[in-house]
C-alpha cells in the first residue's frame, strides 16, 4: 500500500472517530434530556392561560404558545419523553425479537424455518406503513398500539439478516470445535453465535432508531399514535396542523424537533456502520 | 482379544445436490483402530479424509454404516449422550486458525471442554496453563486472541483443546499441513513424546498428506482414493510393495 492511501485511511479513520464522538454525544444528551424533560421545562407544559393562547414566539415562549396557551417549548421538552423512549422501546423490541426469531430459524432449519421465513416474506412484501396503519387501525389508537403495530412489520429484516449469519457461522471451522468441546444448543448460541453476529444487527437497530421514530410520530400524526393529552411531537403537529397558516410555530416547534432528533440518530446509525467496516479498522 | 477403540463398518457419505449428480465423497470404509495405536490416513486431496472424520466426529451424518466407539454404537446418538461421548473423542482442525473463536481468548477455547463437564474456573485456568505449557507455549497465550499469535502457535494451542479432556481418541486432520517443515516437526515430536507419556491410553487417527511423516509416525496406514480404502497395511510394506496403481504413483511422486 502505497504512503498516500494509508495515510487517507488514518484520515478517513479519525473523522469517522470524531463524528462518533460527536453524534454519540448529541444523541447521548437527547436521552438524557427525554429522561429527565420534567425538571427542564421553563413552563408546566398542561397548563392553560387562554388569555395568552397563540402568543407568538418571545423571550417568555420561545415557541410561542399552542391554542390553549400553553408553552410550546415545555410541550415539545415533554413531548421527547413519549418520542425518544417509545422509539428506543420499540427498536429494542423489534431487534431483540428478530434477531431470535432469525437465530432460531438458522439454527433448527427444517420445516419451521421454512414456515417462518415465508410469514416474514409475506410482512416485507407488504408497503410498510400501510401494514402498520391497517394493524394500528385494527387494535385502535394508543401509543402502546402503535408501538405494537411497527414492531409487527419491522421484525423480519432483523429476521433475515440473523438467519443468513447464523448459517455461515454454523459452517465455521470454531462452531463444530465448539459442539466437539461439549457445548450444548443453548451455550453454542449465546457464547459463539450472538457476539459474532450482533455487529451487523446492531448497526442495523441504530439506523433503524430514525426511520421508526419517524413512523411512530406519522401514525400519531395521523391519529394512530398517542392520545392528546399526552405529549407527542407526532401529535402535536396534527393538534395544530389547522393553525399553520395563522400561527405557524405551534407545528414548527415539534416538527423541528423531530427533525433534529431524527437527523441526530440516523447520523450516528450511519457513523457506527463506517466504523463497524473493517475497512477502517486500522487492522 | 483387545476391544478396538474405534470400529468403523461401511461408512459412506453420498452429498446430494439439486442440479447435479450425487457425489460419493466416502464410499463404504470399514477400519479399525486399537488401543495405544497411531493409523494414518493418506490420500490425495479431495479423496473424503475430511468427511470421513466428520462423519466419526459425528459432526456430519452417515449416509450409511457404524461408528463404534469403544465397542458403543454411536452412529445415531445426540444431545447429551453425544456431548458424554466427546469426553472420549476429540479432533485437530484442519484449519487451526479458523477453528477457535475470532471473539474469545484461546484459553477460553482450550477450556471450554472442561468447563462443560463442570470443571470451576480457577481449576480450569490452572489446568489451561498447564496444558498449555506440555504444548511447548507458555501459559500467558490463554489470554491470546486467535488473530495475535502465529499459524503455528494456533496449532500448538488447538492440540492443547484436543488434549485438555484427555480423550482415548485424538483426530488429527492435517495437523502439520499449514505449517513450515521445522514447526511441523516440532508439532510432530510433540505428539510422539504425548503418545510415550501416555501409551495405551491414547489412539490416533493421523490424516496427512505426507508419506514420508506417516512412515516415521504410524504404525499402520490406510490409503484412500476417491472415497474408497484402496490399501492398508504397516507404512514400510506400503511404500516398500504397493499394491494400489494410485498408491504407486503417490510413492513415486515424492521419492
Ligand atoms: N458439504 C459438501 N457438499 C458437497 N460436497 C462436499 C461437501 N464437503 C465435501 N465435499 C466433496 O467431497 C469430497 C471430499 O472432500 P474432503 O474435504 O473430505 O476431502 P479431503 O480428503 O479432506 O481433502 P483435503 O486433503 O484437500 O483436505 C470433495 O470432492 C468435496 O468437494
Ligand atoms: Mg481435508
Amino acid at each position: 500500500m502505497s504512503e498516500a492511501t494509508v495515510r487517507i485511511q488514518k484520515i478517513r479513520k479519525d473523522t469517522v472517530k470524531t463524528r462518533l464522538i460527536l453524534f454519540g454525544t448529541l444523541a447521548f444528551l437527547l436521552l438524557i434530556g427525554s429522561v429527565f424533560s420534567e425538571h427542564l421545562t421553563p413552563c408546566d407544559p398542561y397548563l392553560q392561560d387562554l388569555t395568552n393562547a397563540k402568543a407568538a414566539p418571545s423571550a417568555a415562549h420561545i415557541f410561542g404558545t399552542d391554542r390553549y396557551g400553553r408553552d410550546m417549548l415545555s410541550r415539545v421538552i415533554v413531548g421527547s419523553r413519549a418520542s425518544i423512549y417509545s422509539t428506543l422501546l420499540l427498536v429494542a423490541v423489534i431487534t431483540v425479537v428478530g434477531t431470535g426469531i432469525g437465530v432460531f430459524c438458522g439454527w433448527h432449519g427444517k420445516w419451521i424455518d421454512t414456515v417462518l421465513m415465508r410469514i416474514s416474506d409475506m410482512f416485507l412484501a407488504f408497503p410498510g406503513l400501510v401494514f402498520a396503519l391497517a394493524v394500528a387501525g385494527v387494535l385502535g389508537g394508543g401509543l402502546q398500539n402503535a408501538i405494537i403495530a411497527l414492531a409487527a412489520i419491522s421484525w423480519p429484516k432483523y429476521a433475515r439478516i440473523a438467519r443468513s449469519q447464523t448459517l455461515s457461522q454454523k459452517e465455521t471451522p470454531y462452531l463444530k470445535a465448539a459442539r466437539l468441546s461439549g457445548s450444548g444448543t443453548w451455550k453454542i448460541i449465546f457464547k459463539h453465535i450472538l457476539p459474532n453476529i450482533m455487529g451487523p444487527i446492531l448497526v442495523t437497530s441504530m439506523l433503524d432508531i430514525g426511520t421508526m421514530m419517524m413512523e411512530l410520530a406519522g401514525l400519531s400524526f395521523l391519529g394512530l399514535g398517542a392520545k392528546p393529552p399526552i405529549a407527542e411531537w407526532g401529535s402535536m403537529m396534527s393538534d395544530t396542523r389547522s393553525l399553520i397558516t395563522t400561527v405557524p410555530w405551534v407545528t414548527f416547534a415539534p416538527g423541528l424537533a423531530i427533525f433534529v432528533s431524527v437527523m441526530i440518530f440516523n447520523l450516528l446509525g450511519d457513523t457506527i456502520r463506517d466504523y463497524a467496516d473493517p475497512k477502517n479498522r486500522g487492522r | 482379544m483387545e476391544q478396538p477403540v474405534l470400529k468403523v463398518e461401511s461408512l459412506t457419505k453420498i452429498f446430494t445436490r439439486k442440479g447435479r449428480p450425487d457425489m460419493k465423497a466416502v464410499d463404504h470404509i470399514s477400519f479399525e483402530l486399537m488401543p495405544g495405536e497411531c493409523l494414518g490416513l493418506i490420500g490425495e486431496s479431495g479423496s473424503g479424509k475430511t468427511t470421513a472424520v466428520n462423519m466419526i466426529t459425528r459432526l456430519l451424518d452417515p449416509t450409511e454404516g457404524r461408528i463404534l466407539l469403544d465397542g458403543d454404537d454411536i452412529t445415531g446418538i445426540s444431545g447429551r449422550e453425544l456431548r458424554k461421548v466427546y469426553a472420549k473423542m476429540q479432533m485437530v482442525f484442519q484449519t487451526p486458525a479458523e477453528s477457535f473463536d475470532p471473539r474469545r481468548t484461546l484459553g477460553d477455547g482450550i477450556g471450554e471442554s472442561l468447563r462443560n463437564n463442570g470443571w470451576g474456573r480457577a481449576r480450569t485456568k490452572m489446568e489451561v496453563a498447564e496444558l498449555l505449557e506440555r504444548c511447548g507455549l507458555s501459559a500467558d497465550f490463554a489470554s491470546r486472541y486467535p488473530h495475535q499469535v502465529s499459524g503455528g502457535q494456533c496449532q500448538r494451542a488447538a492440540i492443547a483443546r484436543a488434549l485438555a479432556i484427555k480423550p482415548k481418541l485424538l483426530i488429527c486432520d492435517e495437523a502439520t499441513s499449514a505449517l513450515d517443515v521445522t514447526i511441523q516437526k516440532e508439532i510432530i515430536a510433540l505428539l510422539n513424546d504425548l503418545r510415550w507419556k501416555l501409551g495405551g491410553n491414547l489412539s490416533i487417527l493421523f490424516i496427512c498428506h505426507d508419506i514420508a511423516l506417516v512412515q516415521q509416525f504410524c504404525d499402520r496406514v490406510l490409503v484412500m482414493y476417491r472415497g474408497k480404502i484402496v490399501e492398508q497395511g504397516r507404512p514400510d510394506d506400503v511404500i516398500r510393495n504397493p499394491q494400489n496403481d494410485y498408491t504407486k504413483r503417490l510413492i513415486e511422486s515424492i521419492l
